[in-house]
């Protein structure tokens, strides 16, 4: 989990030494993300805080480690300070926008009762994981491995709900509100858009339910969007507002925010938003992580060491995943675990030989059903998302 | 969510008021002294926490913050003029740009 973080922290340490660190910037490694305070939210337990204010909580290494994810564990992430505890009896889900036929509101009632509910697994992972890992680093929350989870969720079909409220020809994207408000009104609301095709894709859902328990408050009760195999920008939390929209979206969150240099990266392509320049980011990279072991453990020489870890993608399924421990010359089939969907992650093991002491370098990487494999160098972008490369532990054996 | 302005931002208050109660601890992260820090922490503690400046100070030098006071005054309305804007950076470039 932390091989990257550490060397960069070793090389932080490199300049102070050197003498041209800024006055006064030696207290900065205490604070840097290195240090990682584990603190409880309400209704969580000790996550790893990114930021206090708006919430930005990751999953420690642990968190990743059952098939799926702990609610009381899975990662927090808001861009506005706003969030409104919700009163589900009073709560309205209102449907409308210009291209749709019969506006119309939503209790929690009406969705629960009144619509076919659906459950899934999907991983839930921010467009932003692992950007505190990049090299060279950029801007944003400084995110490790923990930015993810993977989750149960039961719900409705969005595209029943977008039906009933009559989906007119001419429709581009739907738009998503949710109760989360800025400090300042001249903050731009967190708004985003979806393709219309992706609105009526029967795997996106608007889910009250979370591994067969109520939504947290911060994983956006009483109803979030689940969007699987797109990264978690997407998934708004708290909904309150969806809009059938015959014109693309043009809010900052969507204009101006989580968007990739066009063309740098594979993955749906969000055609109506995207310009010359830049495109939004839409699907998951095929990506693992190792959990059973960090950077630098020590094993006991001469015992059979199993590895394990999840791998995920977006949306076409994980096909292998495979393991080397010599440099990245030669490849062996690590063993899956049980198939949670197309959308689940995919948990895999594998055996290690640690009859000889000293330093065991152990890569992974994982190859989605549509072809696609982990690259070995990072595709460096502005906004520090997408970072699927090889990772790399090594364990001390001894 | 549409209200009017005065109401809206009244709505927030209140609703920060509650939210940051619950969410306590940001107070215990005091800001190194230096001239401004009043300032910068004043303005910046109006939408977020402050350990986003630590937090981003490994990957920040003086043209970063450039960067990023102009997007949080632009993008994100926050209230701070020109003087103020200046004062606020010298201040970030001064404690906390660690950028190797």
């Amino acid at each position: 989990m932390t091989t990257r973080r550490e060397l960069l922290l070793a090389a932080a340490g490199g300049w102070l030494l050197g003498g041209t660190a800024p006055a006064g910037v030696g207290a900065l490694a205490a604070e840097a993300p290195g240090a990682e305070p584990l603190e409880s939210l309400p209704g969580k337990k000790p996550l790893i805080r990114r930021a206090w204010r708006p919430p930005n909580y990751e999953t420690p290494l642990a968190g990743l480690v059952p098939l799926y994810t702990p609610n009381d564990l899975f990662f927090v992430r808001y861009h506005l300070a706003v969030i409104p505890e919700i009163d589900v009896d009073t709560w309205r889900l209102k449907v409308g926008g210009a291209a749709a036929q019969r506006p119309m509101d939503f209790t929690l009632h009406d969705l629960r009762h009144g619509f076919e509910r659906v459950t899934l697994t999907a991983v839930n992972q921010c467009s932003g994981n692992r950007r505190g890992l990049f090299s060279p680093r950029v801007p944003g929350v400084q995110w490790g491995n923990g930015a993810m989870g993977n989750a149960e969720w039961s719900g409705v079909r969005l595209r029943e709900v977008l039906t009933r409220a009559g989906v007119a020809a001419g429709a581009v994207e739907v738009v998503f509100n949710g109760a989360d408000l800025p400090v300042l009104p001249a903050t731009p609301d967190f708004l985003k858009s979806l393709p219309i095709e992706r609105a009526l894709d029967e795997n996106t859902l608007i889910a009250f339910e979370m591994n067969g328990k109520a939504l947290p408050h911060l994983n956006g009760a009483p109803a979030r969007l689940i969007v699987p195999g797109w990264t978690g920008t997407y998934w708004v939390k708290h909904l309150t507002e969806i809009r059938i929209e015959s014109a693309p979206f043009d809010g900052f969150w969507m204009k101006s925010a989580y968007r990739l240099p066009t063309g740098a990266f594979p993955g749906v392509r969000f055609s109506t938003q995207e310009n010359p320049q830049t495109t939004p980011i839409t699907q998951m990279l095929v990506n693992s992580l190792i959990t059973s072991h960090v950077d630098g453990a020590h094993v006991k020489r001469g015992a059979h060491v199993e590895l394990a870890g999840k791998a995920w993608d977006g949306g076409a399924g994980i096909a292998a995943v495979e393991v080397s421990v010599d440099g990245r010359h030669s490849w062996q089939a690590a063993t899956l675990g049980r198939d949670l969907g197309r959308f689940g992650w995919r948990e895999f093991r594998y055996r290690l030989d640690a009859a000889q002491p000293g330093p065991l370098t152990v890569a992974v990487r994982a190859r989605s059903r549509d072809g696609a494999t982990q690259p070995e160098k990072l595709t460096v972008n502005p906004g520090g998302y997408h970072d699927n490369i090889v990772q790399t532990v090594t364990l001390d054996v001894g | 969510m549409r209200h009017t302005l005065a109401l809206a931002a009244l709505a927030a208050m209140l609703v920060v008021a509650a939210t940051a109660v619950a969410l306590a601890g940001e107070e215990s992260l005091t800001l190194r002294p230096g001239p401004a820090r009043d300032l910068t922490a004043g303005r910046c503690a109006i939408c977020h926490s402050l350990d986003y400046i630590p937090g981003n100070a490994p990957v920040m030098d003086r043209t970063g913050w450039q960067k990023t006071i102009q997007k949080m005054r632009e993008r994100f309305g926050a209230p701070i003029s020109d003087p103020e804007a200046q004062q606020i950076l010298d201040y970030l470039a001064a404690n906390y740009a660690g950028k190797s």
